[in-house]
């Protein structure tokens, strides 16, 4: 009886694993794909544009809004911890390099992944759903070409931009709320960031960190779309997926990120 | 919405984001600062460097004149070898000048500080300054006072 669960616990273990490996098979091979659609795009930048407009102007608004705040509130609560050792004329430097480093990247990555890859997800799962795909493929249209690669380009080119951004945004917050409101010095603000940041070790790692994020949630997004049970359940189990997924792995790799470019 | 205002506004959007990478690598970072980095180099040895790190500012009268660009330590002469980069407009540093390391403020960065000595020659690039103080480390004074008032 009792190996009898124990056989049946490790069958689903297994099921389990093995179906893992097919994902990430599927995935890989999807991604292969996908890319080999990327030169197919350059007679049809407009599907590209289209796609930008989709993932990365309609993303603009939230990104700007969470920005300020961000920045605002990261003056705020460094301000309060700066200024218990005298060193309130450091905010420019814990702002901007929270913001340039860690949270410009990750919060951007974070809030595309729930306002572009999940509606990406959706609606190559109704695609996939309605039989649209299947559709295309009949009319000798590669799906891969025509409906895959400009989403996932059009990812990859709007998070990086849309970081740089929340970053931008996030330190004239800090600004606002350090200096305008809580008295720091204006000059001190801006020449102790421009002593202590550095361009190629934390804007461009920042840079780097946005490209890998871009990459990884437009792949999951368009993937779990791609790989949904087509029906409505299927979709919004998808959907879901792509949101937790793609947050999951952009926390993750951003430690390993982090770990790597920031060690010495 | 129709083709053209799509058009617009992703152009619009990628010169936003654009620009939000040039300000940040000109208002945020050094980059700006780097402009300057063409200068000739000296060295300076140093018995304790305390927390002198690379890049660190070096300045003659609170001005900036140059910047660190390599600390090792040099085994011939147990010492801690310092190369600076003097920028070139600041090239008239007389031989005998003297470097000194000091601290901006109390929690802040350690700094070289170049005090002008009286030699008619100037210093070249691969030149060595030979009159420097170490940096003050907190531990030996207080040992030195400590010391000190025993002696009392």
């Amino acid at each position: 009886m009792s190996s009898q669960h124990l056989g049946d616990a490790l069958a689903r273990l297994g099921r389990s694993g093995i179906e893992g490996c097919e994902r990430l098979g599927r995935g890989g091979l999807f991604l292969l794909r996908t890319l080999a659609g990327l030169p197919a795009l350059l007679p049809r930048p407009g599907l590209l544009l289209q796609q930008i407009h989709a993932v990365g102007v309609l993303t603009l608004s939230i990104v700007a809004v969470a920005g300020l705040f961000v920045g605002m509130v990261l003056a705020l609560q460094g301000y309060y911890t700066l200024v218990d050792f005298g060193a309130e004329e450091s905010l420019g430097v814990v702002v901007s390099l929270t913001l340039v480093r860690e949270l410009g990247p990750v919060v951007t990555a974070l809030l595309f992944a729930g306002r572009a890859g999940s509606a990406l997800t959706a609606e190559i799962g109704l695609m996939k759903a309605t039989e649209q795909l299947a559709g295309l493929e009949m009319m000798a249209v590669d799906p891969y070409q025509r409906v895959f690669a400009p989403r996932f380009l059009a990812g990859f080119i709007a998070l990086p931009l849309l970081a740089a951004m929340f970053s931008a945004i996030g330190v004239y917050g800090g600004y606002l709320v350090g200096v305008s409101l809580l008295g720091v010095d204006d000059g001190a603000y801006w020449s102790q960031m421009q002593a202590s940041v550095d361009f190629a070790d934390d804007i461009m790692n920042g840079v780097v960190k946005s490209v890998v994020f871009g990459f990884v949630v437009s792949w999951i997004a368009i993937f779990e779309g791609c790989d949904c049970v087509p029906t409505s359940e299927g979709v919004a189990r998808a959907t879901t997926r792509t949101v937790v997924h793609a947050s999951l792995y952009v926390l993750g790799l951003d430690f390993v990120l982090t770990a790597l470019m920031f060690g010495n | 919405m129709n083709k053209r205002s799509t058009e617009i506004s992703v152009g619009l959007f990628m010169a936003l984001g654009i620009a939000a990478l040039f300000v940040l690598s000109l208002q945020v970072s050094n980059l700006t600062q780097l402009g300057d980095g063409d200068g000739y180099r000296v060295n300076a040895w140093f018995e304790n460097i305390g927390g002198l790190k690379t890049r660190a500012p070096v300045t003659a009268g609170g001005v900036l004149v140059g910047r660190v660009s390599a600390i090792d330590y040099d085994a011939e002469r147990y010492r801690a070898r310092v190369t600076m980069t003097l920028f070139d407009q600041y090239n008239q540093f007389p031989l005998d000048t003297a470097a000194s390391i000091y601290t901006a403020g109390l929690l802040g960065e350690q700094y070289i500080s170049l005090e002008p000595g009286a030699e008619e020659d100037y210093l070249r690039a691969g030149d060595e300054i030979a009159l420097t103080q170490s940096a003050l480390v907190l531990e030996q004074v207080i040992g030195q006072f400590l010391f000190s008032k025993a002696a009392e």
